[in-house]
């Protein structure tokens, strides 16, 4: 007992195996979130193809690629992050992940701009716009709102997790050996990537 | 312990990162320029399989599952066997009711 105390005090515990194992743990709950509306998704598409068909090419399919890239790239710069406070390069981990934030809000003010849009053309859930439609398409606004919408939610989420990183990382909390917490950031900023990949098809491209 | 740190360091440069994010931009530039040809109900397939593509990379290389442990790696497989199951399931019951 006291040889193991003298080691705890000799070094502090860490687990980063146990606690990257954690944080897929919950990512997998995250991913029966999204797979439960994914799942709605594919029976009302099943069931409503052809209205389907016709509420999707309201959807700006340039605006859903460029923001797809713009995602994919802040899941470059994450992982880059990484790269960079393994090699003990600070200021440059930090840097990508400021880069990292900043194609975060693109993305939000892409989606903000792609939201009041849609407002202004009066479909939004509830509209008399939108409710004097098919079934199918009042389906597709109310899906495309609620899974753009909590997936959104998700990339906000990231971006104050993110900061967070960055200021331990200023603060030497997060140092070259010892970065489990920007990896798992990492993990939950690459899982939300991976749902818009699956979003955007769905969503933009069914034409 | 050791062997495990090691495998992590072979993953400390940049270059591989850029090439898969590389991959990434051409399959996504892929699967919109063929959404714009018709080629039926094999749209959706080719989108979702490009997008399973693209999911395999990023889980892979970007979330480090290939230099993770067995552990991990079966983690995954059951949580996506799970959910695959939901799928499967609730097609074979719906697609024969619809029939009906």
């Amino acid at each position: 007992m006291s040889t193991q105390e003298h080691t705890a005090a000799a070094h502090v515990h860490r687990d980063d195996v146990g606690s990257r194992m954690g944080m897929w743990l919950f990512l997998f709950t995250e991913l029966l979130l999204f797979g439960g509306l994914f799942l709605l998704y594919s029976v009302y598409r099943f069931t409503y193809a052809d209205q389907f068909h016709i509420a999707a090419k309201e959807l700006n399919t340039i605006v859903g690629a460029f923001n797809t890239a713009v995602l994919l790239t802040s899941s470059l710069t994450m992982a880059l992050s990484i790269v960079a406070i393994q090699r003990n390069q600070k200021l440059l981990s930090i840097v990508l992940q400021m880069i990292t934030i900043l194609l975060a809000l693109f993305f939000m003010v892409n989606k903000y701009f792609e939201w009041t849009a849609k407002f202004h053309h009066g479909i939004y859930p509830g509209s008399e716009e939108l409710l004097s439609r098919q079934p199918g398409e009042i389906l597709f606004f109310g899906l495309y709102y609620v899974m753009t919408g909590l997936h959104g939610l998700h990339v906000l989420v990231g971006m104050v997790l993110i900061a967070v990183m960055a200021r331990m990382t200023r603060q030497g909390t997060i140092t070259h050996n010892n970065y489990v917490r920007l990896e798992n950031t990492g993990l939950y900023w690459h899982l939300v990537d991976i749902i818009w990949i699956f979003l955007f098809p769905l969503f933009y491209l069914i034409t | 312990m050791q062997e495990k740190d090691h495998k992590v360091s072979n993953s400390h440069n940049y270059s591989i990162y850029i090439l898969v994010w590389l991959a990434l931009m051409i399959l996504t530039t892929v699967t919109v320029a063929i959404a714009g040809m018709d080629i039926g109900r094999f749209t959706v397939a080719t989108a979702l399989v490009i997008a399973s593509v693209k999911a395999f990379l990023v889980l892979s290389i970007f979330m480090h599952l290939r230099n993770e442990g067995k552990t991990f790696i079966i983690f995954v497989i059951v949580a996506l066997f799970f959910l695959g199951i939901s799928f499967i399931l609730l097609f074979s019951d719906y697609s024969l009711q619809a029939g009906l």
